[in-house]
């Protein structure tokens, strides 16, 4: 693989990671964590339509008048969503049914809508397929750590294995019920950032109404 | 009445779009630093809410539920699968057709609005209030009220987390929870606070 595909797969990880720096994607990132297995198959969903949905439309964009591209990009997203959906409905359906609504709103995540703007209708199709599943990897690498963390503290296993044995089996671990609840991806989600931050200076925001220094000017010197 | 009461209670409280179920999360982060722009764009989602729920409604019963095509000779017909596609391309006709009648006929209502409507094509509490919709098949009724709902209380988070942002932006955080990190734990503190409703019914 050449240098520069391999930037274009590598760089959506970490550096330019999807949800923890463009803040896009975010919905499902949070709904669908609570067990490990529901957040892989909806990282595969996923990654599978950016890639998918940057291919075609990469292949499309020179024939593509520019006032109605947002239409032509949202019927193939939705198309390559509603193939996703019919495969999960038939082979995992137990799982498409804790997903619910949400394999439906990979139309409207952000990520799928972003990178087609962004990436594949400047680029040639084999780079926008790599861009798409670099930025798949690095919305499922943000999942997987929040979806294993819930499911660890929260009810004690690991795709369904038990690793920490909870109270209500004998065991001695007391689960976090809080982990299985709403806030507790949101508050994840906040310290991830945090750390991803402290790791990339350049990442800070700035700060609109900076503190001023406790000494007076003239008591510093 | 008090069924559609309870279902709008639990449409804003219970089930808070933003705080509960997670959706139309990147707006809700993105245009909640001033409370001016989050009350324009918290009354455009209620708007487009009470008219995409009930419309795409009426297409998933007289048009897309198995069976729905009876009246066209069609009784084996079942195109659910196409779903996806027309709820999208509904909620994106509507928005569109809005600006232009906001355009036209409520000036100053598009000039207050119209930079978010846009926007809402692709907020997922819209789309998700549509396939909650199908999902829990709601009547006609039921669904103007879960439309209503669901938008009044994404609005009513939205315009509440901008509150605390205004005055977050004074205080010295540490740096690299600056702005987005903050905000994600402000949104958790206040989805703890959105718990206490659950259980809540009439």
């Amino acid at each position: 693989m050449s240098e520069m595909s391999k930037t274009i797969l590598i760089k959506p990880i970490f550096k330019e990671n999807p949800i923890a720096l463009q803040i896009l994607g975010v919905c499902s990132a949070l709904a669908v964590t609570t067990s490990l297995q529901v957040t892989l198959v909806m990282c595969v969903a996923l990654t599978t339509v950016v890639a998918f949905s940057n291919l075609f439309i990469s292949m499309l964009r020179n024939n593509m008048p520019g006032s109605i591209r947002i239409i032509i990009q949202m019927t193939v997203i939705a198309s390559l969503v509603i193939l996703v959906d019919q495969v999960l409905k038939a082979f995992a359906y137990e799982t498409s049914k804790q997903l619910s609504v949400f394999v439906g709103l990979i139309i409207t995540n952000c990520i799928v809508m972003g990178r087609a703007e962004a990436f594949a209708m400047k680029n040639p199709p084999i780079p926008s397929f790599l861009d798409g599943i670099g930025n798949g990897l690095g919305y499922s690498l943000v999942l997987i750590v929040v979806g294993t963390l819930r499911e660890l503290f929260g009810s004690g296993s690991l795709l369904g294995f038990t690793i920490l044995p909870t109270v209500a089996n004998g065991g001695w671990y007391q689960p976090n019920g809080l982990m299985l609840l709403a806030p507790s991806a949101f508050f994840i989600i906040g310290f991830f950032i945090w750390i991803l931050r402290e790791r990339n200076a350049e990442q800070i925001e700035k700060n609109d109404y900076p503190m001023s220094a406790h000494t007076a000017e003239k008591g510093a010197h | 009445m008090e069924h559609y009461l309870s279902l709008l209670v639990s449409a804003i409280f219970v089930e808070n779009m933003a705080l509960m179920l997670f959706l139309g999360m990147c707006t809700f982060l993105a245009v909640s630093k001033k409370v001016d722009t989050a009350i324009g764009l918290g009354i455009a989602v209620v708007v487009v809410q009470v008219i995409t729920v009930p419309v795409n409604n009426l297409i998933f019963n007289y048009l897309l539920k198995d069976g729905a095509l009876a009246w066209a000779g069609l009784p084996d017909m079942d195109l659910s699968f196409l779903g996806f596609l027309c709820y999208i391309g509904v909620i994106a006709g509507i928005v569109q057709i809005l600006e232009m009648f906001l355009d036209k006929f409520v000036p100053a209502l598009y000039n207050a609005l119209g930079i978010f409507l846009p926007l809402i094509t692709v907020n997922c509490a819209i789309m998700g209030a549509s396939l909650f919709m199908v999902e829990r098949s709601y009547t006609f009724p039921e669904s103007v009220v879960y439309g209503l709902g669901a938008g009044i209380g994404w609005a009513l988070a939205i315009v509440l987390l901008a509150g605390i942002r205004e005055k977050l932006k004074y205080s010295d955080v540490p740096q690299g929870l600056r702005g987005l990190g903050i905000t994600f734990i402000t949104t958790g503190l206040m989805s703890l606070g959105f718990m206490s409703f659950s259980g809540l019914t009439l």
